[in-house]
Protein backbone atom coordinates (compact mmCIF):
# COMPACT_ATOMS: atom_id res chain seq x y z
CA UNK A 1 0.00 0.00 0.00
CA UNK A 2 3.09 2.30 0.03
CA UNK A 3 1.75 3.77 -3.53
CA UNK A 4 -1.05 5.59 -1.15
CA UNK A 5 -1.48 9.24 -2.11
CA UNK A 6 -0.46 11.71 0.53
CA UNK A 7 -4.38 12.65 -0.47
CA UNK A 8 -5.96 9.89 -0.28
CA UNK A 9 -4.07 9.18 3.53
CA UNK A 10 -6.00 12.15 3.98
CA UNK A 11 -9.52 11.22 3.32
CA UNK A 12 -9.16 8.06 5.16
CA UNK A 13 -7.83 9.95 8.59
CA UNK A 14 -11.06 12.46 7.57
CA UNK A 15 -13.02 9.73 7.53
CA UNK A 16 -12.10 7.46 10.02
CA UNK A 17 -11.94 10.36 12.42
CA UNK A 18 -15.58 11.74 11.72
CA UNK A 19 -16.94 8.56 12.22
CA UNK A 20 -14.71 8.11 15.51
CA UNK A 21 -16.64 11.46 16.58
CA UNK A 22 -20.29 10.19 15.72
CA UNK A 23 -19.63 6.38 17.53
CA UNK A 24 -17.81 8.71 20.87
CA UNK A 25 -20.23 11.36 21.34
CA UNK A 26 -23.25 9.44 22.69
CA UNK A 27 -20.62 9.21 25.45
CA UNK A 28 -20.27 12.81 25.56
CA UNK A 29 -24.37 13.36 25.56
CA UNK A 30 -24.20 11.29 28.34
CA UNK A 31 -22.03 13.19 30.46
CA UNK A 32 -23.79 16.49 29.35
CA UNK A 33 -26.96 15.14 30.00
CA UNK A 34 -26.09 13.91 33.23
CA UNK A 35 -24.68 17.68 34.60
CA UNK A 36 -27.65 19.25 33.05
CA UNK A 37 -30.79 20.58 35.74
CA UNK A 38 -34.24 18.94 34.91
CA UNK A 39 -35.51 22.31 34.14
CA UNK A 40 -32.98 22.62 31.28
CA UNK A 41 -33.32 18.76 29.92
CA UNK A 42 -35.59 19.29 26.78
CA UNK A 43 -34.52 23.42 26.21
CA UNK A 44 -33.79 23.78 22.35
CA UNK A 45 -31.15 24.16 21.17
CA UNK A 46 -29.56 21.51 23.13
CA UNK A 47 -26.63 22.18 25.07
CA UNK A 48 -23.42 20.34 24.81
CA UNK A 49 -21.80 22.70 27.38
CA UNK A 50 -24.74 22.55 30.13
CA UNK A 51 -25.20 26.00 31.48
CA UNK A 52 -25.36 25.80 34.30
CA UNK A 53 -23.33 22.94 35.39
CA UNK A 54 -24.95 21.21 37.85
CA UNK A 55 -24.32 18.01 40.03
CA UNK A 56 -27.52 17.72 41.28
CA UNK A 57 -28.60 15.04 39.53
CA UNK A 58 -25.69 12.81 41.15
CA UNK A 59 -26.65 14.50 44.43
CA UNK A 60 -30.03 13.15 44.19
CA UNK A 61 -28.54 9.63 43.09
CA UNK A 62 -26.40 9.20 45.84
CA UNK A 63 -29.39 10.34 48.63
CA UNK A 64 -32.44 8.72 47.17
CA UNK A 65 -31.61 5.42 45.59
CA UNK A 66 -29.25 3.02 46.92
CA UNK A 67 -26.65 3.76 44.39
CA UNK A 68 -23.30 2.97 46.12
CA UNK A 69 -24.94 -0.63 47.22
CA UNK A 70 -25.31 -1.58 44.05
CA UNK A 71 -21.66 0.07 43.20
CA UNK A 72 -20.66 -2.30 46.09
CA UNK A 73 -22.79 -4.90 44.75
CA UNK A 74 -21.30 -4.53 41.26
CA UNK A 75 -17.64 -4.65 42.92
CA UNK A 76 -17.64 -7.07 45.17
CA UNK A 77 -19.58 -10.01 42.63
CA UNK A 78 -17.70 -9.05 39.50
CA UNK A 79 -14.42 -8.79 41.46
CA UNK A 80 -15.36 -13.12 43.13
CA UNK A 81 -16.17 -14.18 39.78
CA UNK A 82 -13.05 -12.69 38.04
CA UNK A 83 -10.87 -14.56 40.46
CA UNK A 84 -12.76 -17.42 40.72
CA UNK A 85 -13.36 -18.12 36.71
CA UNK A 86 -9.33 -16.91 36.48
CA UNK A 87 -8.29 -19.59 39.04
CA UNK A 88 -10.58 -22.50 38.01
CA UNK A 89 -9.91 -21.77 34.21
CA UNK A 90 -6.36 -21.96 35.13
CA UNK A 91 -6.22 -24.67 37.03
CA UNK A 92 -7.80 -26.92 34.56
CA UNK A 93 -6.09 -25.60 31.60
CA UNK A 94 -3.01 -27.18 33.81
CA UNK A 95 -4.89 -30.21 33.83
CA UNK A 96 -5.80 -30.24 30.22
CA UNK A 97 -1.52 -29.68 29.33
CA UNK A 98 0.48 -30.59 32.36
CA UNK A 99 -1.12 -34.07 33.72
CA UNK A 100 -2.21 -37.16 32.01
CA UNK A 101 -4.83 -39.31 32.73
CA UNK A 102 -7.85 -41.16 30.80
CA UNK A 103 -10.97 -39.28 29.13
CA UNK A 104 -8.57 -36.12 29.03
CA UNK A 105 -9.85 -35.01 25.29
CA UNK A 106 -13.78 -35.92 25.81
CA UNK A 107 -13.61 -33.73 29.07
CA UNK A 108 -12.12 -30.70 27.07
CA UNK A 109 -14.53 -31.06 24.33
CA UNK A 110 -16.97 -31.16 27.21
CA UNK A 111 -16.30 -27.61 27.93
CA UNK A 112 -16.12 -26.40 24.21
CA UNK A 113 -19.48 -27.98 23.79
CA UNK A 114 -20.69 -25.97 26.56
CA UNK A 115 -19.30 -22.69 24.57
CA UNK A 116 -21.81 -23.75 21.49
CA UNK A 117 -24.61 -23.85 23.77
CA UNK A 118 -26.27 -20.60 24.55
CA UNK A 119 -27.33 -19.77 28.06
CA UNK A 120 -30.77 -18.77 27.29
CA UNK A 121 -31.81 -22.54 26.86
CA UNK A 122 -30.37 -23.44 30.46
CA UNK A 123 -31.82 -20.26 32.38
CA UNK A 124 -35.27 -21.79 32.99
CA UNK A 125 -33.80 -25.04 34.80
CA UNK A 126 -30.90 -23.17 36.52
CA UNK A 127 -33.41 -20.90 38.06
CA UNK A 128 -35.01 -24.19 39.54
CA UNK A 129 -32.32 -25.36 40.66
CA UNK A 130 -30.99 -22.31 42.50
CA UNK A 131 -34.15 -22.20 44.15
CA UNK A 132 -33.62 -25.84 45.26
CA UNK A 133 -30.15 -25.21 46.55
CA UNK A 134 -32.25 -21.72 48.25
CA UNK A 135 -29.25 -19.57 46.59
CA UNK A 136 -32.07 -17.38 44.61
CA UNK A 137 -31.75 -13.58 46.00
CA UNK A 138 -28.20 -13.44 47.31
CA UNK A 139 -24.93 -13.01 46.36
CA UNK A 140 -24.17 -16.99 46.04
CA UNK A 141 -26.84 -17.04 43.33
CA UNK A 142 -24.89 -14.41 41.52
CA UNK A 143 -21.48 -15.96 42.05
CA UNK A 144 -21.49 -19.56 42.24
CA UNK A 145 -22.89 -20.15 39.29
CA UNK A 146 -20.25 -18.38 36.93
CA UNK A 147 -17.69 -20.21 38.40
CA UNK A 148 -16.51 -22.40 35.13
CA UNK A 149 -15.56 -20.38 32.72
CA UNK A 150 -14.63 -22.56 29.34
CA UNK A 151 -13.94 -19.63 27.21
CA UNK A 152 -10.77 -19.03 29.69
CA UNK A 153 -10.15 -22.65 29.68
CA UNK A 154 -10.28 -22.84 26.07
CA UNK A 155 -7.81 -19.92 25.98
CA UNK A 156 -5.12 -20.52 28.87
CA UNK A 157 -4.72 -23.88 27.48
CA UNK A 158 -3.59 -22.43 24.36
CA UNK A 159 -1.57 -20.15 26.31
CA UNK A 160 0.07 -23.28 28.52
CA UNK A 161 0.88 -25.14 25.06
CA UNK A 162 3.20 -22.34 23.79
CA UNK A 163 5.41 -22.02 27.21
CA UNK A 164 8.57 -23.73 26.48
CA UNK A 165 9.01 -26.42 28.89
CA UNK A 166 12.91 -26.10 29.42
CA UNK A 167 12.19 -24.32 32.60
CA UNK A 168 9.69 -26.55 34.01
CA UNK A 169 11.59 -29.72 33.36
CA UNK A 170 14.58 -28.31 35.28
CA UNK A 171 12.16 -27.52 37.89
CA UNK A 172 10.87 -31.32 37.84
CA UNK A 173 14.70 -32.54 38.18
CA UNK A 174 14.89 -29.95 41.21
CA UNK A 175 12.33 -32.00 42.82
CA UNK A 176 9.53 -29.55 42.18
CA UNK A 177 5.73 -30.88 42.20
CA UNK A 178 2.66 -29.83 39.57
CA UNK A 179 1.54 -27.45 42.26
CA UNK A 180 4.59 -25.86 43.16
CA UNK A 181 5.12 -25.55 38.86
CA UNK A 182 1.89 -24.74 38.65
CA UNK A 183 2.26 -21.44 40.74
CA UNK A 184 5.10 -20.49 40.22
CA UNK A 185 6.54 -21.15 36.60
CA UNK A 186 3.39 -21.84 34.68
CA UNK A 187 0.90 -18.52 35.88
CA UNK A 188 3.88 -15.94 35.68
CA UNK A 189 4.87 -16.72 32.51
CA UNK A 190 1.47 -16.71 31.51
CA UNK A 191 0.71 -12.93 32.18
CA UNK A 192 -0.60 -11.55 29.39
CA UNK A 193 -2.88 -14.45 28.65
CA UNK A 194 -4.33 -14.04 32.00
CA UNK A 195 -4.77 -10.71 32.20
CA UNK A 196 -6.84 -11.44 29.06
CA UNK A 197 -8.64 -14.14 31.12
CA UNK A 198 -9.73 -11.66 33.44
CA UNK A 199 -10.30 -8.44 31.81
CA UNK A 200 -12.91 -11.09 29.65
CA UNK A 201 -14.71 -12.34 33.04
CA UNK A 202 -14.72 -9.15 34.85
CA UNK A 203 -16.35 -7.09 31.78
CA UNK A 204 -18.90 -10.14 31.49
CA UNK A 205 -19.61 -10.31 34.86
CA UNK A 206 -19.74 -6.66 35.34
CA UNK A 207 -21.61 -5.87 32.29
CA UNK A 208 -24.44 -9.02 33.21
CA UNK A 209 -28.11 -8.20 33.15
CA UNK A 210 -29.89 -11.54 32.36
CA UNK A 211 -29.02 -13.33 35.31
CA UNK A 212 -29.37 -10.90 38.11
CA UNK A 213 -32.39 -9.65 36.51
CA UNK A 214 -34.00 -13.23 37.09
CA UNK A 215 -32.65 -14.47 40.56
CA UNK A 216 -32.24 -10.94 42.26
CA UNK A 217 -35.42 -9.25 43.68
CA UNK A 218 -34.30 -7.36 47.03
CA UNK A 219 -33.26 -3.92 46.15
CA UNK A 220 -30.23 -4.12 48.07
CA UNK A 221 -28.76 -6.82 46.06
CA UNK A 222 -29.08 -5.38 43.05
CA UNK A 223 -26.14 -5.25 40.71
CA UNK A 224 -25.64 -1.68 38.57
CA UNK A 225 -27.21 -2.60 35.62
CA UNK A 226 -30.07 -4.13 37.02
CA UNK A 227 -30.28 -0.78 39.67
CA UNK A 228 -30.28 1.27 36.97
CA UNK A 229 -32.58 -0.37 34.41
CA UNK A 230 -35.02 -0.19 37.57
CA UNK A 231 -34.12 3.67 37.75
CA UNK A 232 -35.56 4.06 34.08
CA UNK A 233 -38.51 2.65 35.06
CA UNK A 234 -39.69 4.26 38.21
CA UNK A 235 -37.89 7.53 37.09
CA UNK A 236 -39.72 8.07 33.56
CA UNK A 237 -38.09 11.03 32.19
CA UNK A 238 -35.60 11.80 35.08
CA UNK A 239 -32.75 11.60 32.17
CA UNK A 240 -30.14 13.44 34.30
CA UNK A 241 -30.40 11.14 37.02
CA UNK A 242 -30.55 7.94 34.96
CA UNK A 243 -27.80 9.02 32.75
CA UNK A 244 -26.16 10.14 35.68
CA UNK A 245 -26.05 6.45 36.91
CA UNK A 246 -24.89 5.41 33.42
CA UNK A 247 -22.04 7.70 34.07
CA UNK A 248 -21.27 5.79 37.11
CA UNK A 249 -21.65 2.24 35.89
CA UNK A 250 -19.30 3.20 32.71
CA UNK A 251 -16.52 4.61 34.40
CA UNK A 252 -14.91 1.27 35.98
CA UNK A 253 -15.11 -0.37 33.09
CA UNK A 254 -13.76 2.50 30.44
CA UNK A 255 -10.77 2.94 33.44
CA UNK A 256 -10.11 -1.45 32.97
CA UNK A 257 -10.47 -0.83 29.12
CA UNK A 258 -8.18 1.87 29.07
CA UNK A 259 -5.54 -0.24 31.50
CA UNK A 260 -5.36 -3.37 30.05
CA UNK A 261 -6.81 -2.10 26.12
CA UNK A 262 -4.29 -4.48 24.73
CA UNK A 263 -5.57 -7.74 26.56
CA UNK A 264 -9.12 -7.09 25.44
CA UNK A 265 -7.97 -6.76 21.55
CA UNK A 266 -5.72 -9.35 22.07
CA UNK A 267 -8.35 -11.96 23.51
CA UNK A 268 -10.94 -10.89 20.66
CA UNK A 269 -8.45 -11.48 18.12
CA UNK A 270 -7.45 -14.23 19.12
CA UNK A 271 -10.98 -15.66 19.66
CA UNK A 272 -11.46 -14.35 16.04
CA UNK A 273 -8.47 -16.52 14.51
CA UNK A 274 -9.59 -19.78 15.88
CA UNK A 275 -13.00 -19.42 13.56
CA UNK B 1 3.14 -48.83 45.83
CA UNK B 2 1.65 -48.74 42.00
CA UNK B 3 -1.51 -48.27 43.65
CA UNK B 4 -0.27 -45.79 45.77
CA UNK B 5 1.24 -43.61 43.15
CA UNK B 6 -2.28 -44.17 41.13
CA UNK B 7 -3.73 -42.55 43.76
CA UNK B 8 -1.68 -39.37 44.26
CA UNK B 9 -2.12 -39.35 40.48
CA UNK B 10 -6.01 -39.21 40.48
CA UNK B 11 -5.71 -36.95 43.39
CA UNK B 12 -3.70 -34.52 41.44
CA UNK B 13 -5.86 -34.54 38.60
CA UNK B 14 -9.11 -34.01 40.98
CA UNK B 15 -7.33 -30.89 42.82
CA UNK B 16 -6.27 -29.01 39.17
CA UNK B 17 -9.84 -30.33 37.18
CA UNK B 18 -12.75 -30.38 39.82
CA UNK B 19 -12.64 -26.77 40.60
CA UNK B 20 -13.94 -26.05 36.82
CA UNK B 21 -15.28 -29.41 36.52
CA UNK B 22 -17.81 -29.35 38.96
CA UNK B 23 -19.00 -26.22 38.44
CA UNK B 24 -19.53 -26.84 34.62
CA UNK B 25 -21.37 -30.11 35.33
CA UNK B 26 -23.88 -28.62 37.84
CA UNK B 27 -24.60 -25.46 36.53
CA UNK B 28 -24.20 -25.49 33.00
CA UNK B 29 -24.18 -29.26 31.89
CA UNK B 30 -27.03 -30.70 34.01
CA UNK B 31 -29.45 -27.29 33.48
CA UNK B 32 -29.03 -27.90 29.56
CA UNK B 33 -30.02 -31.77 29.63
CA UNK B 34 -33.10 -31.12 32.50
CA UNK B 35 -34.28 -28.42 30.20
CA UNK B 36 -35.22 -30.88 27.58
CA UNK B 37 -37.44 -32.56 31.00
CA UNK B 38 -38.62 -29.79 31.97
CA UNK B 39 -39.85 -28.78 28.09
CA UNK B 40 -42.37 -31.61 28.72
CA UNK B 41 -44.07 -30.69 31.59
CA UNK B 42 -46.31 -28.32 33.09
CA UNK B 43 -44.79 -26.99 35.86
CA UNK B 44 -45.53 -23.27 37.40
CA UNK B 45 -42.80 -24.15 41.00
CA UNK B 46 -46.22 -24.12 43.21
CA UNK B 47 -47.28 -27.79 42.26
CA UNK B 48 -45.83 -30.56 41.27
CA UNK B 49 -44.45 -31.08 37.01
CA UNK B 50 -47.38 -32.48 34.91
CA UNK B 51 -45.39 -34.69 32.58
CA UNK B 52 -46.86 -33.83 29.05
CA UNK B 53 -44.91 -35.08 26.52
CA UNK B 54 -44.41 -33.05 23.32
CA UNK B 55 -47.35 -31.33 23.98
CA UNK B 56 -45.69 -27.81 25.34
CA UNK B 57 -43.68 -27.88 21.69
CA UNK B 58 -46.66 -28.17 20.10
CA UNK B 59 -48.85 -25.78 21.47
CA UNK B 60 -45.12 -23.38 21.35
CA UNK B 61 -45.05 -23.84 16.91
CA UNK B 62 -48.66 -22.78 17.02
CA UNK B 63 -48.65 -19.77 19.32
CA UNK B 64 -49.52 -16.63 17.37
CA UNK B 65 -47.62 -14.51 19.96
CA UNK B 66 -44.18 -16.75 19.23
CA UNK B 67 -44.71 -16.55 15.47
CA UNK B 68 -45.07 -12.33 16.31
CA UNK B 69 -41.39 -13.09 18.45
CA UNK B 70 -39.80 -15.13 16.42
CA UNK B 71 -40.77 -12.61 12.86
CA UNK B 72 -39.99 -9.77 15.20
CA UNK B 73 -36.40 -11.39 15.93
CA UNK B 74 -35.70 -12.12 12.20
CA UNK B 75 -36.68 -8.47 11.35
CA UNK B 76 -33.91 -7.42 14.19
CA UNK B 77 -31.49 -9.74 12.54
CA UNK B 78 -31.98 -8.56 8.86
CA UNK B 79 -31.72 -5.30 9.46
CA UNK B 80 -28.73 -5.45 12.15
CA UNK B 81 -26.71 -8.22 10.10
CA UNK B 82 -25.83 -6.46 7.09
CA UNK B 83 -25.28 -2.78 8.97
CA UNK B 84 -23.15 -4.31 11.29
CA UNK B 85 -21.01 -6.05 9.54
CA UNK B 86 -20.35 -3.41 5.96
CA UNK B 87 -19.88 -1.07 8.60
CA UNK B 88 -17.18 -2.60 10.92
CA UNK B 89 -15.57 -4.20 7.27
CA UNK B 90 -15.72 -0.56 5.82
CA UNK B 91 -13.87 0.62 9.01
CA UNK B 92 -11.87 -2.52 9.33
CA UNK B 93 -10.44 -1.54 5.93
CA UNK B 94 -10.12 1.82 6.61
CA UNK B 95 -8.48 1.35 9.73
CA UNK B 96 -5.96 -1.12 8.63
CA UNK B 97 -2.77 -0.18 7.09
CA UNK B 98 -0.65 3.11 8.43
CA UNK B 99 -2.39 5.70 9.80
CA UNK B 100 -2.07 8.01 12.29
CA UNK B 101 -3.67 7.71 15.54
CA UNK B 102 -5.13 4.17 14.38
CA UNK B 103 -5.03 2.61 18.04
CA UNK B 104 -6.72 5.42 19.27
CA UNK B 105 -9.65 5.40 17.35
CA UNK B 106 -9.95 1.53 17.49
CA UNK B 107 -10.30 2.39 20.98
CA UNK B 108 -12.80 4.57 20.22
CA UNK B 109 -14.66 2.39 18.32
CA UNK B 110 -14.18 -0.43 20.84
CA UNK B 111 -15.51 1.31 23.65
CA UNK B 112 -19.86 0.86 23.08
CA UNK B 113 -18.57 -2.99 23.22
CA UNK B 114 -17.16 -2.43 26.55
CA UNK B 115 -20.20 -0.79 27.66
CA UNK B 116 -22.93 -2.88 29.55
CA UNK B 117 -26.48 -3.09 27.34
CA UNK B 118 -28.51 -1.66 29.85
CA UNK B 119 -26.18 1.57 29.61
CA UNK B 120 -26.27 1.48 26.19
CA UNK B 121 -30.10 1.02 25.84
CA UNK B 122 -30.88 3.70 28.41
CA UNK B 123 -28.31 6.31 26.30
CA UNK B 124 -29.71 5.58 23.07
CA UNK B 125 -33.51 5.93 24.52
CA UNK B 126 -32.38 9.30 25.45
CA UNK B 127 -30.67 10.30 22.28
CA UNK B 128 -34.09 8.79 20.21
CA UNK B 129 -36.50 10.18 22.69
CA UNK B 130 -39.16 12.14 20.95
CA UNK B 131 -38.84 14.62 23.25
CA UNK B 132 -35.54 16.76 23.47
CA UNK B 133 -33.96 13.55 22.13
CA UNK B 134 -30.43 14.61 20.21
CA UNK B 135 -31.37 12.89 16.95
CA UNK B 136 -34.13 14.21 16.01
CA UNK B 137 -32.98 17.51 16.92
CA UNK B 138 -30.09 16.85 14.45
CA UNK B 139 -32.88 15.44 11.92
CA UNK B 140 -34.29 18.50 12.27
CA UNK B 141 -31.47 20.89 11.64
CA UNK B 142 -31.66 19.30 8.24
CA UNK B 143 -35.32 19.73 7.54
CA UNK B 144 -36.44 16.34 8.62
CA UNK B 145 -39.36 15.93 10.80
CA UNK B 146 -38.27 12.38 13.55
CA UNK B 147 -40.35 9.64 14.30
CA UNK B 148 -41.49 8.93 17.55
CA UNK B 149 -38.85 6.06 17.64
CA UNK B 150 -39.25 3.69 20.54
CA UNK B 151 -43.24 5.05 21.30
CA UNK B 152 -44.06 4.56 17.63
CA UNK B 153 -44.32 0.58 16.71
CA UNK B 154 -43.04 1.31 13.37
CA UNK B 155 -39.59 2.43 14.19
CA UNK B 156 -39.34 0.89 17.85
CA UNK B 157 -37.41 -1.90 15.94
CA UNK B 158 -35.25 0.39 14.05
CA UNK B 159 -34.47 2.62 17.08
CA UNK B 160 -33.00 -0.69 18.53
CA UNK B 161 -31.35 -2.26 15.66
CA UNK B 162 -29.37 1.62 15.67
CA UNK B 163 -28.39 1.09 19.32
CA UNK B 164 -27.37 -2.80 18.59
CA UNK B 165 -25.27 -1.71 15.36
CA UNK B 166 -23.26 0.96 17.38
CA UNK B 167 -22.40 -1.46 20.02
CA UNK B 168 -21.48 -4.27 18.39
CA UNK B 169 -19.44 -2.46 15.55
CA UNK B 170 -16.58 -2.46 17.36
CA UNK B 171 -16.67 -5.97 18.10
CA UNK B 172 -16.82 -7.22 14.67
CA UNK B 173 -14.15 -4.58 13.56
CA UNK B 174 -11.16 -6.32 15.74
CA UNK B 175 -12.45 -9.39 14.23
CA UNK B 176 -11.89 -8.42 10.82
CA UNK B 177 -8.72 -5.92 11.70
CA UNK B 178 -6.89 -9.25 13.18
CA UNK B 179 -7.73 -11.23 9.87
CA UNK B 180 -6.60 -8.44 7.31
CA UNK B 181 -3.43 -8.45 9.51
CA UNK B 182 -2.84 -12.15 8.40
CA UNK B 183 -3.30 -11.25 5.07
CA UNK B 184 0.26 -11.15 3.43
CA UNK B 185 1.97 -8.02 2.01
CA UNK B 186 3.42 -9.94 -0.85
CA UNK B 187 0.15 -10.16 -2.19
CA UNK B 188 -0.16 -6.50 -2.51
CA UNK B 189 2.95 -6.00 -3.93
CA UNK B 190 2.71 -8.02 -6.92
CA UNK B 191 -1.11 -6.61 -7.56
CA UNK B 192 0.94 -3.53 -7.63
CA UNK B 193 3.79 -4.87 -10.45
CA UNK B 194 0.60 -5.85 -12.00
CA UNK B 195 -0.81 -2.54 -12.07
CA UNK B 196 -3.81 -3.33 -10.19
CA UNK B 197 -5.22 0.26 -8.18
CA UNK B 198 -6.36 0.53 -5.17
CA UNK B 199 -10.06 -0.16 -6.27
CA UNK B 200 -9.14 -3.24 -7.47
CA UNK B 201 -6.63 -4.48 -5.05
CA UNK B 202 -9.96 -4.18 -2.31
CA UNK B 203 -11.93 -5.89 -4.75
CA UNK B 204 -9.28 -9.07 -5.98
CA UNK B 205 -7.47 -9.06 -3.04
CA UNK B 206 -8.48 -7.88 0.40
CA UNK B 207 -12.18 -8.52 0.31
CA UNK B 208 -11.63 -12.24 -0.95
CA UNK B 209 -8.87 -13.28 2.15
CA UNK B 210 -11.27 -11.71 4.36
CA UNK B 211 -14.22 -13.87 3.51
CA UNK B 212 -13.02 -16.58 6.42
CA UNK B 213 -13.16 -13.36 9.06
CA UNK B 214 -16.57 -12.13 7.62
CA UNK B 215 -17.60 -15.76 7.85
CA UNK B 216 -16.71 -15.64 11.68
CA UNK B 217 -18.08 -12.40 12.74
CA UNK B 218 -21.27 -13.22 10.19
CA UNK B 219 -21.91 -16.45 12.54
CA UNK B 220 -21.01 -14.93 15.71
CA UNK B 221 -23.18 -12.07 15.28
CA UNK B 222 -26.17 -14.30 13.82
CA UNK B 223 -25.94 -16.38 16.81
CA UNK B 224 -25.81 -13.11 19.15
CA UNK B 225 -29.16 -11.66 17.19
CA UNK B 226 -31.35 -14.60 17.58
CA UNK B 227 -30.63 -14.26 21.36
CA UNK B 228 -31.30 -10.51 21.57
CA UNK B 229 -32.90 -9.17 24.65
CA UNK B 230 -31.02 -6.62 26.93
CA UNK B 231 -31.56 -3.72 24.98
CA UNK B 232 -35.32 -5.21 24.14
CA UNK B 233 -36.41 -5.38 27.64
CA UNK B 234 -34.52 -1.75 28.45
CA UNK B 235 -35.93 0.54 25.67
CA UNK B 236 -39.42 -0.74 24.82
CA UNK B 237 -39.96 -4.24 26.64
CA UNK B 238 -41.34 -5.50 23.77
CA UNK B 239 -43.47 -3.15 23.06
CA UNK B 240 -45.43 -0.45 22.18
CA UNK B 241 -48.31 -2.77 21.21
CA UNK B 242 -46.12 -6.13 20.93
CA UNK B 243 -43.77 -4.02 18.07
CA UNK B 244 -40.71 -5.17 19.12
CA UNK B 245 -41.48 -8.56 20.96
CA UNK B 246 -38.54 -11.20 20.66
CA UNK B 247 -38.24 -14.65 21.51
CA UNK B 248 -36.21 -14.54 24.46
CA UNK B 249 -38.10 -11.57 25.90
CA UNK B 250 -41.34 -14.58 25.59
CA UNK B 251 -39.13 -17.02 27.51
CA UNK B 252 -38.29 -14.55 30.50
CA UNK B 253 -41.94 -13.15 30.44
CA UNK B 254 -43.47 -17.00 30.53
CA UNK B 255 -41.15 -18.21 32.65
CA UNK B 256 -40.68 -15.63 35.24
CA UNK B 257 -43.87 -13.55 34.87
CA UNK B 258 -46.54 -16.10 33.89
CA UNK B 259 -44.98 -19.30 35.51
CA UNK B 260 -44.95 -20.97 32.85
CA UNK B 261 -42.10 -23.14 33.08
CA UNK B 262 -42.31 -25.85 30.72
CA UNK B 263 -43.39 -23.74 27.69
CA UNK B 264 -40.43 -21.18 28.31
CA UNK B 265 -38.01 -24.11 27.75
CA UNK B 266 -39.65 -25.60 24.81
CA UNK B 267 -39.79 -22.65 23.64
CA UNK B 268 -35.84 -21.82 24.53
CA UNK B 269 -35.15 -25.13 22.82
CA UNK B 270 -37.33 -24.13 19.70
CA UNK B 271 -35.24 -20.84 19.22
CA UNK B 272 -31.53 -22.86 19.79
CA UNK B 273 -32.67 -25.46 17.38
CA UNK B 274 -33.12 -22.46 14.99
CA UNK B 275 -30.19 -20.90 15.41
CA UNK B 276 -28.31 -24.25 14.85
CA UNK B 277 -29.79 -24.82 11.48
CA UNK B 278 -29.07 -21.56 10.34
CA UNK B 279 -25.24 -22.23 11.41
CA UNK B 280 -25.38 -25.39 9.68
CA UNK B 281 -26.61 -24.06 6.11
CA UNK B 282 -24.07 -20.98 6.37
CA UNK B 283 -21.33 -23.28 7.02
CA UNK B 284 -22.72 -25.49 4.22
CA UNK B 285 -23.68 -22.05 2.00
CA UNK B 286 -19.75 -20.85 2.90
CA UNK B 287 -18.39 -22.75 -0.54
CA UNK B 288 -19.90 -20.72 -2.90
CA UNK B 289 -18.27 -17.52 -1.34
CA UNK B 290 -15.65 -18.14 1.43
CA UNK B 291 -11.82 -18.41 -0.15
CA UNK B 292 -9.65 -19.91 2.42
CA UNK B 293 -5.84 -19.16 1.17
CA UNK B 294 -3.16 -21.42 1.01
Amino acid sequence: MATESKTAVWVRTIVIAVGGMVFLFPFVWMVSTSLTTTGELFRLPPQLIPNPVDGSAYERLFTQVPILRWVLNSVVVSLAVTFLQVMTSAMAAYAFTRLSFRGRNAIFVLFLATLMVPFQVMVVPLFIELRYMGMLDSYAGLIIPEMAMPFGVFLLRQAFLGLPRELEEAAFMDGAGHVRNFLTLVLPLSKPAIATVAVFSFMGSWNNFLWPLIIINSPDLMTLPLGLSSLSSRFVTDWNLVLAGATISVLPIVAVFLFAQRYVLQGVAMSGLKG
Amino acid sequence: MVGDRGWKKAGLVALFLLPALIPLLVFRIFPMLASLVVSMTKWNLLRPPVFLGFDNYVEVLSDAKFHRALLNTLYYMVGYLPLVLVGAIAIAVLLNSKLKGATFFRGIYFLPVVTSWVVVALLWKWLLSPQGGMVNYVLGLVGIQGPGWWTDPNWAMPAIIIASVWKDLGFNMLILLAGLQSIPDHLYEAATIDGATRWQKLRFVTLPLLTPSILFAMILAMIGAFQVFDQVWVMTEGGPAGATTVVMEQVVKNAFKYGLMGEASAMSWVLFAIILLFTVFQLKFQKRWVHYGD
